[in-house]
């Protein structure tokens, strides 16, 4: 007796989850791409644990009923790792809406990633687009600081230049009005020593008239 | 005045004495350094590629030897000789040739125009390097965060930063745009940077060439180790080297090689003959040309294989990644195991699907993928440096650093050769006397750049692009030849070979032998006359297009085609004579200001007689 309500049970099921059925998904794994040698192998303890993250998905929905693992159908299941799924009401006559589906899948989207090892690239539910990450934008971009740096460095540079520039030319002015002094001083001391000119600048000790110095005088004494 | 040039040497400044290079080893580096550009990295290895490979290197060389060297010693021995810029130089020689110095002081304060404006934009990759992910390395993503932008994910991330995020580029050169104040700023950076580098000429410059002239070849050396360590570089190598000798029937790639001896030696712009100029009299000017013309073209080769390496690196990775694409549409079509097929087994399995379901495997529209097809895509100027490169630098490990030192190579690389070029505006505006004796040097220099920064800012605009590509290819090309074809006339044929050679054998201990004197009278002139015969034909022979960035364009991300507007042909034509009418000008206003002085002889004999001189 029970054995026909049986048949039509899993022929109704069957119906509920077929490829491109209404309100079902395509769900792609890559599970050697994402982990490598430490790769699993999808047996059915792994659909068990998917249909449970799925139940538990919608359970966080609120306003909806207690959705149980019993409620989650997963039928062709290839060797790519893909298969199709659904989610049924309580009576499992009627699949839920896909948008409801989607919304929940979406909320916890990372614990279900998590949940496998894997993420939004190797585990691909094909109609339900993945919230992207939000680029990590620093307050100041990083070019500005750079900027900054070198604008200030370069523009200390030429000050200091410009400094050193005009430093220098004072020296230069000045060096040749200090000779100039020198000469003027030199010419006044020729001119009181009434034309005689005088070969030593130095106007300490006077200048020497070679005219009355002896040969005595250039020889060290003894 | 010609006559006045004997065998002494020429009369000095009379007050202050020319600046003078601290050592040979300076000299040498300042002029490499000029010579040593951009254009090293990112033209050459272009031509090599798309005119045959290794083949290119015989007219290459062929040209060298009877056009670059021979040109590049008269450069070198005029300026030593005559110890003036090129204003100054022409005027000595003849002073109806004034009109050439003059000439290339404009050439060169044009191409200093926008050279500084293509280190803008590496100064902009450089500042942007210091992160990690590379800014270029991901499409950023649309507004309300559910996809990528549409315009990158049609084309490509390096090519979205590069039209979008750093030029924001207008469909069209009419269309100008606003001024880009990121670009702005990194413009008033850049000539602030030139500025310290040349603000005492090169008693400053000096000092800075002895970084900004090495330092790219220990960056170039540094990467030619990483290249050849990445797979697929001896494939790039082999492919982009082999030489294909049916090439050289075509006459475009003479006369591309010529060209390119030309400019890259950065002839006929006045600041080799500037830097000459300080030197002491006697030093031998012919080796020195020598070694100059062929470290840059050992540079230009060497640069060659760092970029065929890496290109074949990026080949190798886009012909990886195209197979994988068609793995994963092939496993994901037909629910094959993951990660069962692997690159080797694609083929195969392929042909196998086409045989048992042609249908479905049509349907998938897959791409085929050659590897000689990526390594086709030749790229050359700021395609290569700022795509292709920086798309091959995102797929190194450690890719800031990567791209720091690349970009820091291109700045360096440039800032050298923007010394020569500020040379050749500075140093004949000093001995014009424009300014008087009592302003410092660094007013002038100051004003110059200023000036420059005022005039290029122009570039920063979005259509920016547009306008240097015009600049590039037409302000600079034509004029160079005119002006260096005048350089040989006017040494060899006004000057005197015999007095020239007298010159240099006084200078160098040695008279110049055969070959120099059968290049100089011969082969250089008609080589720069069938140049610029050759290019006027080649731009007479269609009218002048130019490639725009159009993301409503249907054949979108390939660049559309347009025409240029007759204001803008206007301009071209413009900006490719109008240095050159400095020479009639020039000659016409000596010729009438000779008559004018022969009649006020005529009228005025006397004073002839009483003069006594």
């Amino acid at each position: 007796m029970l054995w026909p309500l049986f048949f039509l049970v899993t022929a109704i099921h069957a119906e509920l989850c077929q490829p491109d059925a209404e309100n079902a998904f395509k769900v792609r794994l890559s599970i050697k791409t994402a982990l490598g040698d430490k790769s699993y192998a999808w047996d059915t303890n792994e659909e068990y644990l998917f249909k449970a993250m799925v139940a538990f998905s919608m359970r966080k929905v609120p306003n909806r009923g207690a959705t149980e693992i019993s409620h989650v159908l997963l039928c062709n299941v290839t060797q790519r790792v893909s298969f199709w799924f659904v989610v049924t009401d309580p009576s499992k006559n009627h699949t839920l809406p896909a948008v409801e589906v989607q919304s929940a899948i979406r909320m916890n989207r990372d614990r279900i990633n998590n949940a496998f090892f894997l993420n939004d690239q190797t585990l691909e539910f094909l109609k339900i687009p993945s919230t992207l990450a939000p680029p990590a934008d620093p307050a100041v971009p990083v070019w500005i600081i750079i900027f900054g740096v070198i604008f200030c460095i370069v523009i200390v540079a030429i000050t200091l230049l410009i400094l050193s520039g005009i430093r220098q030319r004072r020296r230069k002015n000045k060096g040749p009005s200090e000779v100039e002094d020198a000469e003027d001083k030199c010419e006044t001391v020729i001119a009181i020593e009434n034309g005689i000119p005088c070969d030593a600048l130095d106007t300490k000790d006077g200048c020497m008239n070679e005219a009355f110095m002896t040969e005595g005088e250039r020889l060290t004494p003894l | 005045m010609a006559h006045t040039l004997g065998s002494e040497p020429f009369a000095e400044d009379s007050e202050e004495e020319r600046p003078k290079w601290d050592n040979k080893f300076q000299y040498l580096l300042s002029c490499i350094g000029f010579a040593v550009g951009l254009g090293n990295i990112w033209r050459f290895p272009y031509l090599c590629q798309s005119h045959g490979g290794g083949a290119f290197l015989i007219p290459y060389f062929i040209a060298l030897v009877f056009e670059g060297i021979p040109l590049f010693h008269i450069e070198l021995a005029i300026g030593q000789r005559l110890r003036r810029g090129s204003i100054g130089v022409w005027t000595a020689i003849s002073p109806y040739l004034g009109g050439v110095g003059l000439g290339c002081f404009t050439v060169s304060f044009l191409v200093s125009l926008y050279y500084n404006t293509i280190l803008m934009w590496v100064l902009w990759y450089f500042l942007n390097s210091f992160q990690h992910p590379l800014p270029w390395s991901a499409c950023p993503l649309d507004l309300n965060r559910t996809g990528l932008v549409e315009e990158c994910q049609g084309s490509s991330s390096v090519s979205y930063f590069w039209y979008r995020q750093t030029l924001n580029i207008t469909a069209n050169i009419n269309d100008s745009g606003t001024v880009q104040w990121r670009l702005l700023i990194c413009l008033a950076t850049c000539w602030v940077i030139v500025y310290l580098c040349v603000i005492r000429g090169i008693e400053s410059s000096g000092k800075v060439i002895y970084f900004t002239a090495l330092f790219p070849y220990l960056v170039l050396t540094v990467f030619l180790i990483q290249g050849l360590t990445l797979p697929g570089a001896t494939e790039g190598l082999i492919y982009l080297f082999t030489p294909n000798m049916h090439t050289l029937q075509n006459p475009r790639v003479w006369l591309d090689a010529a060209t390119q001896i030309f400019f890259s030696l950065s002839l006929a712009f006045g600041g080799h003959i500037a830097f000459a100029s300080y030197n002491p009299p006697r030093n031998d000017c012919k080796k020195d040309a020598v070694t100059i013309a062929l470290v840059n073209s050992m540079t230009s080769l060497y640069a060659s294989v760092v970029v065929f390496s890496i290109v074949g690196f990026k080949a190798t990775n886009d012909y990886r990644h195209c197979l994988d694409r068609n793995i994963l549409s092939l496993i994901n079509a037909f629910d094959l195991p993951d990660q069962s097929v692997s690159r080797d087994d694609y083929l195969a399995l392929l042909t196998y699907l086409n045989a048992t379901q042609p249908a479905h495997v049509a349907q998938l529209q897959l791409k085929s993928c050659h590897l000689e097809d990526f390594l086709d895509k030749s790229a050359s100027g700021t395609g290569l440096a700022f795509i292709v490169f920086t798309e091959a630098i995102i797929h190194m490990p450690g890719a800031p650093g990567w791209a720091v030192l690349f970009f820091g190579m291109m700045f360096t690389l440039g800032l050298s050769s923007m010394f020569g070029n500020m040379e050749g505006v500075i140093t004949p505006l000093l001995d014009l006397g424009v300014l008087p004796r009592s302003v410092p040097k660094e007013v002038l220099t100051g004003v110059v750049c200023l000036v420059c920064f005022l005039s290029a800012l122009c570039f920063t605009l979005q259509s920016g692009n547009y306008w240097l590509e015009i600049f590039d290819n037409y302000a600079a090309s034509l004029n160079l030849i005119i002006f260096a074809f005048f350089e040989v006339i006017g040494v060899v044929y006004i000057y005197g070979m015999k007095r020239f050679c007298n010159d240099v054998e006084w200078m160098t201990g040695r008279r110049p032998g055969l070959y120099w004197q059968v290049t100089w009278k011969l082969v250089s002139p008609l080589l720069l006359l069938s140049i610029f015969v050759a290019y006027i034909m080649l731009l007479a022979q269609k009218t002048p297009s130019y490639r725009v960035w159009n993301p409503q364009d249907e054949h979108f991300p390939s660049r559309q085609e347009k025409l240029y507007p007759s204001w803008v042909q206007a301009t071209c034509v413009l900006l490719s004579f109008l240095p050159f009418l400095w020479v009639p000008a020039v000659a016409l206003a000596q010729l009438l200001a000779r008559r004018g002085r022969q009649k006020q002889q005529d009228v005025h004999p006397q004073l002839q007689d009483g003069c006594g001189c």
